[in-house]
């Protein structure tokens, strides 16, 4: 049985777990004179039953259904002819495709030498037995537990307490979801990012100023050997996030100022969700706005003044990156400015200031931590967007600060040395882990800052 | 005396130049928020502009003489001879019928006018109903997407209308005579992708978009709902409950690529799990939008006013029943509210599902959790990375609807918080 398909039974079983557990707790109430001589409701006895019956047969399906994959693979590859044994992971790879494209009938197994069909043909048969032990499997635990749980319902057993201490788990266990994610990034960047460093040395990867990671896939084929500066991705990434800020922040600031300062109740209430509707697309509509209309705008703009201005700029990504920011840095000052106490303004206007003469004065400067701690956040969300930057950014790692220039960035190269086919070993795969694992630093580390000043400033007036 | 006297000289002096500074001030706000909003028009005209001409195809009507000696076929219920048939020939005679002044040299010319896979619908058509042999039909087919570009944008310059002078003119005259018309674009809301334009469709997408959104909602709705309960309601003052915070804090503001990096280093190359699928596709966008559900869930959790609680509390229920009997329901519509959000963020999210493999051209709509598939924002990008105008006109369209799912699910999300918030 498929996976989906036995969750569903799995919770039809869960379902008759409640009804036999509520109807014993019941019939064992009947002859002591109802229901009040229970300890819990009937309710938390069916619950408790049907818990039984539900978790561990649940676990044993997650677990079962996230490594069978894994354990067919190894399976697979290790019945092979020792001659046909892949060397590298990357091989392996390429020879499992191999494999489960005959399996899957796209490829017909008369095209491939007889061992692989012999593999594909194994690797039907255990994945049918891994289904077939699954549901079994599954099954037999779920009555099992689901029994258990059953048999030892009695009227002096506090199920209640029992029933909301396992919930309460389940609730703590949602939670702790979010240390698992954060440990699950840090583990597959770093472990990816060590072996990179095995084959290329920090020293070139922080200040060489090359970056071509083509490499030969085979040892006699001529190709450049890949080089792993980052230094110009870099470079690209803070010139490109530069143009976004020099476009989002006076914009969104501004905007923030007249909204919170001036424009009355009715205005607010019109303008305020447009702005932030600049927030709701999604950014591949950025990218294809900036590599499809601004994109060829500026590069026509610039040749009829006569600068030659590459088709893919930096100016185009990034000033379309700077309209999609703006709505984020809008409502950060705004809920900074608004966050600036009432006092502090009547105060100056008491003084005959005018209302910029006190919002430059008295309110920017109070609130400028705050603003900067937005701004923060704002340029690491610049640095880790990817969809504009891949449209509408080019690929070549020009070392430049000329904003009519293609450059390329982190991002950019991430998408495109993983997309694809690709071996899981080569230098060239493991360098988009090692960018991804500088990219997680960076932006967590002006998380922590802005939030940290944010947090600060807050605290200041409350 | 005078002194005071000359100070206020000298402010009601400087008092006009402070009231320019100020009107200057007010002004720079008014264009920051012009600025932000005509890039929004800009924005929608451009696609709306580009896009708007996808939702119409252009068809070709003829009358076939399904003539079965021009096919080397005499009996179309015979599988073998179906495989060998020539089903171009009908369609080029019947084209060249409307098409007099066509001659015997202007076969290839005249075949260009019809779709590459028109033949196949002749060929469905016999194979449903082996009778229409030798009979004559009126039937309806799709052009070609030259065609259909010339048909369409014969006077924009940006496009480049590959039909030459005589086809332009054949194609003139039928258009005069309603046999190639222009009509609702069906196709591309009932295929998958194509190689050919006039047959690329987004349904596909949407399927696999649906597909994957189920999983993602399926998965990070519960779980986050039940991690803002227990952070909230149940969580001790503890270093633990600390750092889970910080971590959630800090995994709202992950680029979403990291998680696409994640999707693919753990379940792809650890668990073995195939690629493309919509399975691990949400699994990777649950993992993205939980921390934004986790945080409204909380906001809406905390605006519960502690009244509600303490009278629960008071007639005897347990921590959990005032959660779940009470608490929880209150704050329900806020919970929605910032999951129907969620959806939308991780419903237009393309990064990390480019790293899982969901790039692939796939023709199928997808009939499974398990089958590849791609999402609307997917196809998107594939489409704006073509060369051809035509797939460019369909990835606009494609923006459009994936905008009005998308202004769809905020404005529902708007609705039930005027509906169902309460304010106490």
């Amino acid at each position: 049985m498929q996976p989906a398909n036995l969750m569903l039974l799995v919770i039809a079983f869960v379902v008759v777990a409640y009804g036999l557990g509520y109807a014993r707790s019941r019939s064992l109430a009947m002859p002591m004179g109802g229901i009040r001589h229970l300890k819990s409701l009937p309710f938390y006895y069916g619950a408790r039953a049907a818990l039984w019956c539900g978790i561990p047969a649940l676990i044993v399906l997650a677990l079962w259904a996230a490594f069978q994959g894994k354990v067919i693979q190894l399976l697979v590859i290790g019945s092979l002819p020792p001659d046909l044994v892949p060397e590298g992971a990357g091989q392996a790879s390429l020879l499992l495709s191999k494999i489960s494209n005959v399996a899957s009938g796209a490829l017909p197994p008369g095209f491939v030498e007889a061992p692989i069909a012999e593999a594909a043909e194994r690797l039907q048969a255990l994945r049918a037995q891994s289904r077939l032990y699954m549901s079994v499997l599954v099954v037999a635990v779920a009555v099992l537990a689901g029994f258990l749980g059953w048999i030892r319902i009695s009227p002096k057993l506090n199920a209640r307490s029992q029933v909301e201490t396992t919930l309460k788990w389940i609730f703590f266990a949602c939670a702790a979801l979010a240390i698992l994610t954060t440990v699950g990034i840090v583990f597959s960047v770093a472990f990816e990012t060590f072996r990179f460093f095995q084959k290329i040395s920090f020293f070139e990867f922080f200040f060489g100023t090359q970056w071509s990671p083509q490499t030969a896939l085979r040892a006699d084929q001529v190709a450049a050997e890949g080089a792993f500066g980052m230094v110009p991705l870099f470079t690209g990434t803070l010139l490109i996030s530069a143009i976004a800020m020099v476009v989002a922040v006076p914009v969104g600031l501004l905007s923030a100022i007249y909204l919170s300062e001036y424009a009355n109740k009715r205005v607010r209430g019109i303008f305020k969700p447009l702005l932030e509707m600049l927030a709701g697309i999604p950014t591949v509509v950025y990218g294809f706005f900036a590599a499809l209309t601004v994109a060829p705008f500026i590069s026509d703009f610039a040749a009829s003044l006569g600068i030659n201005a590459s088709s893919q700029s930096a100016l185009a990504a990034g000033g379309v990156m700077g309209i999609m920011i703006i709505p984020f840095v809008s409502s950060l000052s705004d809920d900074v400015i608004n966050a600036v106490p009432q006092t502090l303004r009547d105060g100056s206007l008491a003084l005959g200031a005018t209302q910029s003469e006190t919002m430059k004065k008295v309110i920017f400067p109070a609130a400028l931590p705050g603003i900067m701690g937005g701004i923060l956040l704002a340029v690491s969300r610049a640095i880790g967007e990817t969809m504009i930057v891949v449209m509408a950014a080019g690929l070549a790692a020009n070392l430049t600060a000329n904003p009519l220039e293609s450059v390329t960035t982190v991002t950019v190269q991430i998408v495109t040395l993983l997309t694809g086919d690709q071996e899981f070993d080569s230098a060239k795969t493991l360098a988009a882990f090692a960018l991804g694992a500088m990219l997680f630093l960076a932006t967590l580390l002006l998380n922590v800052i802005a939030l940290k000043i944010v947090r600060k400033y807050r605290e200041q007036y409350d | 005396m005078t002194d005071q006297r000359s100070q206020a000289e000298l402010v009601r002096q400087s008092l006009k130049r402070r009231y320019r500074k100020e009107r200057r001030f007010r002004a720079y706000g008014i264009a920051a928020i012009a600025i932000a909003l005509s890039a929004l028009v800009i924005l929608f005209a451009d696609i709306i502009g580009k896009g708007h001409t996808a939702f119409i195809k252009t068809t070709v009507t003829l009358e076939v003489d399904i003539d079965g000696e021009a096919m080397y076929l005499d009996d179309a219920s015979d599988e073998r001879q179906m495989k060998m048939a020539d089903f171009v020939e009908p369609l080029i005679r019947a084209l060249m019928k409307e098409i007099p002044e066509a001659g015997e040299s202007d076969r290839d010319d005249v075949r260009d006018l019809i779709n590459p896979y028109a033949s196949n619908q002749l060929r469905d058509a016999l194979r449903e109903n082996p009778e229409l042999l030798n009979t004559t039909q009126t039937m309806t087919f799709l052009s070609h997407t030259d065609v259909d570009v010339y048909v369409k944008h014969a006077g924009d310059a940006s496009y480049s209308i590959k039909l030459n002078e005589k086809q332009r003119g054949w194609v003139d005259a039928l258009y005069e005579r309603g046999v190639v018309d222009t009509g609702f674009n069906d196709v591309f809301f009932s295929r998958g992708d194509s190689r050919d334009p006039s047959r690329a469709g987004i349904l596909g997408a949407i399927v696999g978009s649906l597909l994957t959104m189920v999983v993602t909602l399926a998965l990070s709705f519960p779980i986050g709902v039940a991690a803002a309960i227990y952070l909230e309601e149940f969580a001790p003052q503890n270093k633990l409950t600390d750092f889970i915070e910080v971590n959630i804090n800090n995994l709202a503001a992950v680029p979403s690529i990291i998680f696409g990096l994640l999707g693919l280093a753990v379940f792809i190359n650890l668990f073995g799990m195939p690629r493309s699928v919509p399975v691990v596709g949400g699994l990777v966008l649950t993992l993205m939008t939980l921390p934004t559900i986790i945080i409204s869930s909380r906001a809406a959790i905390k605006s519960v006013p502690p009244s509600i609680r303490e009278a629960a509390e008071g007639i005897g229920a347990s921590k959990m029943q005032v959660v779940l009997h009470h608490v929880l329901p209150l704050a329900m519509p806020g919970m929605l509210t910032g999951s129907i959000i969620g959806m939308a963020q991780a419903l237009g999210e393309t990064a990390p599902l480019l790293l899982i493999g969901m790039v692939a051209f796939i023709v199928d709509v997808p009939d499974g959790f398990f089958d590849s598939a791609t999402v609307l924002p997917v196809q998107v990008f594939l489409w704006a990375g073509s060369p051809e105008l035509a797939f460019i006109e369909r990835a606009s369209a494609a923006i459009m609807v994936l905008l009005t799912f998308l202004i769809g699910m905020n404005a529902l999300a708007i609705w039930l918080r005027k509906r169902l918030e309460r304010r106490w």
